[in-house]
């Protein structure tokens, strides 16, 4: 029972960095139908951001102000500076390929792909790099028999202000109900007066700004953070919103907490080395029996 | 004066196939026009031409002595031109409300300006008031077409396109459609009627274009196009055939 219950809880913890980068994927996918690789990237890039940041920037903030404000600027500096990449990835490599269909799109993602994981390496070099150990206190919380960290708390409490915050905003606001206006429909959306551009700017700022911040807890979590593992999180965050049903939000935000719980369930209960084995043969059950995802398309649709 | 909205020499692509081939028609201020045409005569093309949503080859659309060739579409509509697409087009999952708000798009700083619009909508369209928060997707058809005109008024458009606005209607809501159209007509609203009704939309227009082939084969006021056999033969049931000999 404790072990099951601390694997949710460290299921749930790198569910929300799945989550937070899954909705990436699914925002470009839901408006472009384009399977944006680069986003992986723009994860590692936001951790290698926030890594240069605690290391160097903002060691003296730290140090005067505590270990909170660096965290907090280094949050916010990742994240608006992959937004900026993010919408600079957008201009150059898909903007001008839209027009050619799919395939060209699809490939021009890899190279962009390749292309940041290359810029990060030449930055940042090709080893292994480290976050500051003790960033936040290492504090426990004992609930009965289980156990949990003060930084499991803060990511798991901010993941949840993220998305509840991204939720808010795409569901409640007139700006939210024309991105998935222009999602469902991109020549009417149009004819309501809805600039596409700004539905782009949209989904290519905040997209990639989850993924930077899910990079910098990813950073302060584990510690270690490698220029390739935007592959790693990126193929799992991609599954997770396959999972949920691409194009869904609250499918991209289910479907990595309920991945990151199954592959900590997978790693207890079966065999660490096997868990990814386990994750996609879920997946595969899910593809089966629900092609379109857990929370695939409402079907409310006359054709 | 000069027309409200006016095409000239209207030339449309799409690859190297001519869809348009050189198209002149004008709508006044305060008028109902029809443009009748077959299948595939190119109506639709024509509205989307006006909304930006098609590319122009060749000639000029006017509005209020504005050039729109080249705007995109969102601009235009800011300009107060709105269509009503063949196929209703309504976003199945939103509500009809939120739709309703989507075709204020333009205007969401006026608030008031809104609720007004609002106001007309559902006044035309009690139904739509009815059923605000239900899912626009599991509406009837003919409830859909009512939320597809409703939403393309709540922009307060100085024209409205609509596009077979009676296709698939049972006769009733047919004839309501028609009355609904001169009513918003009356209210101020200039109205470019594409239509396959070619006996109801000659009804409620003033004046109307025949599309063949991708020009106008015929012009002028709805009554003597009504009494035109080579129409009446083509668009109105054929009431020209039974007076062949046989
Ligand atoms: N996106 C497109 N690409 C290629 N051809 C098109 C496209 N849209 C329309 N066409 C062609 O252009 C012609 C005119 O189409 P349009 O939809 O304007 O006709 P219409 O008069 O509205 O017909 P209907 O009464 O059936 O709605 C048709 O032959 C159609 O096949
Ligand atoms: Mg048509």
């Amino acid at each position: 029972m404790q072990l099951l219950l601390e694997q949710l809880i460290n299921g749930l913890t790198i569910g929300s960095f799945y989550a937070l980068i899954a909705l990436g994927y699914s925002m470009v996918y839901g408006v472009l139908k384009l399977i944006n690789f680069a986003h992986g990237d723009f994860f590692t890039m936001g951790s290698y951001i926030g890594y240069t940041m605690l290391v160097f920037g903002i060691a003296a903030a730290t140090a005067q102000f505590g270990p909170w404000t660096g965290m907090m600027v280094a949050l916010v500096v990742s994240a608006l500076g992959i937004a900026l990449v993010g919408i600079l990835v957008e201009r150059s490599a898909y903007r001008p390929v839209y027009r050619a269909g799919r395939l060209p799109a699809v490939v021009s993602a890899l190279g962009a792909s390749i292309f940041l994981q290359n810029t990060i390496m030449v930055i940042w070099g090709p080893r292994y790099q480290a976050y500051p150990a003790e960033l936040i206190p290492a504090m426990r919380f004992q609930f009965g028999q289980i156990s949990i960290t003060l930084l499991q708390v803060i990511i798991l409490a901010l993941s949840f202000i993220l998305m509840a915050a991204l939720y808010t905003i795409v569901q409640k606001t007139a700006f939210g109900s024309a991105v998935r206006a222009t999602a469902h429909d991109r020549n009417t959306a149009a004819l309501m007066g809805i600039n596409f551009n700004r539905v782009i700017l949209f989904i290519f700022t905040l997209g990639p700004a989850l993924g930077a911040m899910a990079g910098v807890m990813v950073g302060m979590y584990y510690r270690q953070i490698s220029f390739t593992m935007g592959w790693n999180y990126g193929l799992k965050a991609f599954t997770a919103t396959i999972l949920g049903g691409i194009g869904n939000l609250p499918g991209a935000m289910f479907g990595g907490l309920i991945l990151g719980v199954l592959e900590m369930l997978g790693a207890a209960y079966i065999s660490a080395a096997w868990k990814d084995v386990f994750v996609f043969l879920i997946l595969i059950l899910v593809l089966i029996f629900r092609p379109t995802g857990l929370f695939g398309e409402k079907t409310a649709e006359k054709v | 004066m000069a027309p409200l909205l006016s095409m000239e020499n209207l030339v449309i692509a799409y690859g190297a196939r001519e869809v348009l081939k050189g198209i002149s028609l004008s709508l006044d201020e305060g008028e109902i026009v029809t443009v009748l045409g077959a299948n595939g005569a190119g109506k639709s093309t024509l509205l989307q031409a006006v909304c930006g949503l098609v590319g122009i080859a060749q000639g000029t659309v006017t509005y209020a002595g504005e050039r729109l060739n080249n705007m995109k579409a969102y601009e235009i509509v800011l300009r107060g031109i709105s269509l009503s697409p063949e196929g209703r087009r309504v976003f199945p999952t939103h509500t009809v409300e939120e739709n309703l708000m989507l075709g204020a798009f333009t205007r969401r700083k006026h608030t008031g300006e809104i609720a007004a619009a609002r106001e007309r909508v559902h006044a035309l369209f009690p139904i739509l008031k009815e059923r605000g928060r239900q899912l626009a997707g599991t509406l009837s058809g003919g409830e859909q077409q009512m939320l597809a005109i409703g939403r393309a008024l709540m922009s307060s458009p100085r024209v409205l396109l609509l596009d077979e606005p009676s296709l698939g209607l049972a006769p009733i809501l047919v004839k309501q459609i028609f009355d609904i159209i001169r009513e918003i007509n009356k209210q101020g609203v200039s109205i470019l009627l594409v239509e396959q009704n070619a006996h109801r939309a000659l009804g409620v227009a003033g004046r109307g274009y025949v599309l063949e082939n991708g020009r106008i084969a015929a012009e002028g006021p709805a009554a003597e196009l009504k009494s035109d056999e080579k129409i009446q033969e083509a668009y109105l049931g054929g009431a020209a055939l039974k007076k062949r000999p046989s």
